[in-house]
């Protein structure tokens, strides 16, 4: 458990997009009638996408309101809810893995290049471009260190590596989601030792798909039925 | 070691598309009318014969666990797939949602459609983004080509929605998950009544890992004698083992079950760092499994049953490894925050019990306790084991008791080291 609090500072009032508001009817419709409190997680996520990567208490209501939930069952969820930031985060939050096997692969560096090149932990820097915390194991941990900045992982990370992906970012370049070092996704570095024989791919002529860690196209938006 | 003809996924590192035409090339979707066709208790006696069991952790037989969903029922049935891959050490299920997500929403189908049920619910974790986005697709691609939808052509009516949680641990655990799939606080459930009778909004429901129902239309196409004869009896067939930590190579791979330790480690993960003599501890099944001595690392083989012996589990078969530089005190305080901070705070023994042993972890990391408290800490952690209503109280307490087991030695030591004065008793502090 950890103890987690609204902003002292709240904006004025939230209302989705009309874009995100057709989203979000579609949303609700994947679950049966009277069940529409089931949407409430990605209806909150979505919010905290428009909102600039937290959730406000007027965000809460108007989500509250919409899926006919009582305020509190809502603030509930966004207090138990690790992912839903309460208060503002950077242009690009980065969200470091620091549990055992990454804290075993080199975390603590990572931590520490974060401290260096970004600030103090859950503060945001003071161009607005950056914060950063520590999270609970990500599940990428065959590409330890890793870390999530907004969207997508980057993983295998070092100090170096990290700092410039840091400085792309700052710069506004584009960076490449996944491993950092040149690794094809979970296979060991090096290349498969495994799923070598041709014959399984006889009829296969595909390769690798793009953008399969995510792009690094920001406005990229997830893809819903 | 198992051959690759042999493999389940194929498609494990992304070497090639996930998209339907080239995993239908793979073998994806082929025969998958005729199993249907072959009715609903040929599919779960199959599944029996193949010895299946759940590769989520806890291991029960698959095809059991189908077996005790009603027959005849007025309420809808459901799946509940278990995507929240979240128990440090594992990113298994990451493979499969990424670049064989066919084979899940087949073997979703094939589930499904054995337990009288209509719909699916993929309850992924929240932070895996990149695999949502990949799944929605590949579940929007069968919906195009109409293997799944309203009268599809594999002749069972299928429904399959991808549903995200937001970042807590315990969802994983199949009652928390139903609770978040209602839209709540991840908190568990008592059991009974189980799932199978009172699951998702009131209705029959089955909770299966990702890895147990990509894994079934394989069995069904190769056959149940197929899958048993990989293995040994009772722990049959394929897993994926995930390597991480203090090896030269970390990497994700299918292997036989009962694979030697020493064999997963030496030829996928370019052995130990240092080499073997260099190892200290093996965790073989993710963060909540009691960790292994080097000692016993030689000989022990990766299944429930060879694991259970040296009184370990398979877990996962997330496999950390921490060589003789590793600190393993601070290693396993580490997965004590990790559970402090993952408690959902309903069971007393576990809100208060997990923040008490991460605290003093730290305190016997830095040498700052008293050796007494070795055994108070063994002592708690017995007394938050077993009575809580899930197991995380458990997976919370057994890495602890592993440390304790096989490196009491260690804290003694650092205590020794750090004995300037008496320290007075710890008093209890109350969670933050």
């Amino acid at each position: 458990m950890s103890v987690r609090r609204l902003a002292a500072d709240q904006p004025e009032g939230f209302a989705f997009t009309p874009e995100n508001l057709d989203w979000a009817k579609g949303e609700i419709k994947k679950y049966p009638e009277g069940r529409q409190a089931s949407a409430v997680l990605s209806l909150l996520w979505r919010a905290q996408e428009q909102n600039g990567g937290w959730i406000s208490e007027p965000a809460l209501r108007y989500v509250a309101d919409m899926l006919d939930m009582p305020y509190i069952r809502v603030y509930e969820i966004v207090t138990f809810y690790t992912m839903f930031n309460l208060s503002p985060v950077g242009r690009y939050y980065v969200q470091v893995c620091g549990t055992t096997p990454c804290m075993l692969s080199g975390a603590e560096d990572i931590k520490a290049a974060c401290r260096k090149h970004i600030g103090p932990k859950d503060t945001v820097s003071e161009d607005g471009l950056f914060s950063w915390t520590e999270v609970e194991c990500l599940g990428a941990c065959v590409n330890a260190p890793m870390a999530q900045i907004n969207k997508y992982y980057y993983e295998d990370l070092t100090p170096e590596n990290f700092e410039t992906l840091l400085d792309k970012l700052r710069n506004g370049e584009p960076v490449e989601p996944g491993p950092q070092d040149g690794r094809q996704t979970s296979a060991p570095l090096g290349g498969p030792t495994t799923l070598t024989d041709p014959a399984l791919y006889a009829k296969d002529k595909s390769g690798p798909e793009p953008g399969s860690a995510g792009t690094s196209d920001e406005t990229a938006k997830t893809r819903s039925r | 070691m198992l051959a690759d003809k042999d493999r389940i996924f194929t498609n494990l590192y992304g070497l090639h598309s996930w998209r339907l035409p080239a995993a239908r090339t793979r073998g994806a979707w082929d025969g998958a009318k005729a199993m249907i066709a072959k009715g609903h208790e040929a599919v779960i006696d199959e599944v029996k014969a193949s010895g299946l069991r759940g590769r989520g952790g806890a291991g029960f037989p698959t095809g059991l666990k189908w077996s005790f969903m009603p027959k005849d029922d007025s309420r809808p049935s459901y799946l509940a797939v278990n995507a929240d891959e979240s128990e440090p050490g594992t990113c298994k299920d990451r493979e499969i949602l990424r670049h064989d997500p066919h084979l899940l929403i087949e073997g979703s189908l094939l589930a499904a459609f054995a337990m009288r049920a209509h719909t699916a619910y993929v309850y992924i974790r929240g932070e895996f983004i990149a695999e949502r986005e990949i799944l929605q697709a590949a579940i929007d691609e069968a919906y195009d080509a109409k293997l799944v939808g309203k009268n599809n052509v594999n002749g069972w009516d299928f429904d399959i929605y991808v549903h995200h949680g937001a970042g807590a641990y315990i969802c994983g655990e199949e009652t928390a998950l139903l609770e978040s799939l209602e839209g709540k606080k991840g908190q568990p459930r008592l059991k009974p009544p189980f799932p199978a009778n009172c699951g998702v909004w009131g209705a029959p429901t089955t909770v299966n890992n990702v890895e147990t129902l990509a894994s079934v239309p394989d069995i069904m196409r190769r056959g149940a004698t197929w899958y048993a004869s990989l293995g040994r009896p009772g722990n049959t067939g394929t897993k994926l083992y995930c390597l991480s930590g203090h090896v030269n190579t970390p990497c994700t791979v299918e292997e036989e079950m009962g694979i030697p330790l020493r064999e997963l480690i030496d030829t996928y993960g370019g052995g130990v760092r240092g080499g073997w003599d260099n190892l200290l501890a093996v965790i073989p099944g993710g963060s909540s499994v009691p960790c292994l001595p080097a000692s016993l690392c030689d000989t022990v083989l990766m299944d429930y049953d060879s694991l259970k012996a040296v009184d370990t589990a398979l877990g996962t078969a997330g496999v950390i490894v921490m060589d003789k530089s590793t600190d393993i005190v601070r290693a396993i305080a580490r997965i004590s925050y990790f559970y402090k901070h993952e408690s959902c705070g309903q069971c007393t023994p576990c809100r208060e019990g997990t923040g008490w042993m991460w605290r003093v972890l730290e305190r016997m990391a830095d040498g700052n306790a008293e050796k007494a408290e070795i055994d108070m800490l063994l002592d708690v952690s017995n007394q938050v084991e077993g009575h809580t209503i899930c197991a995380l109280g458990d997976a919370a307490a057994w890495p602890v008791q592993g440390l304790i087991r096989h490196f009491s030695h260690v804290i003694e030591e650092r205590i020794e080291a750090k004995a300037t004065e008496p320290i007075s008793p710890s008093v209890p502090v109350a969670a933050e």
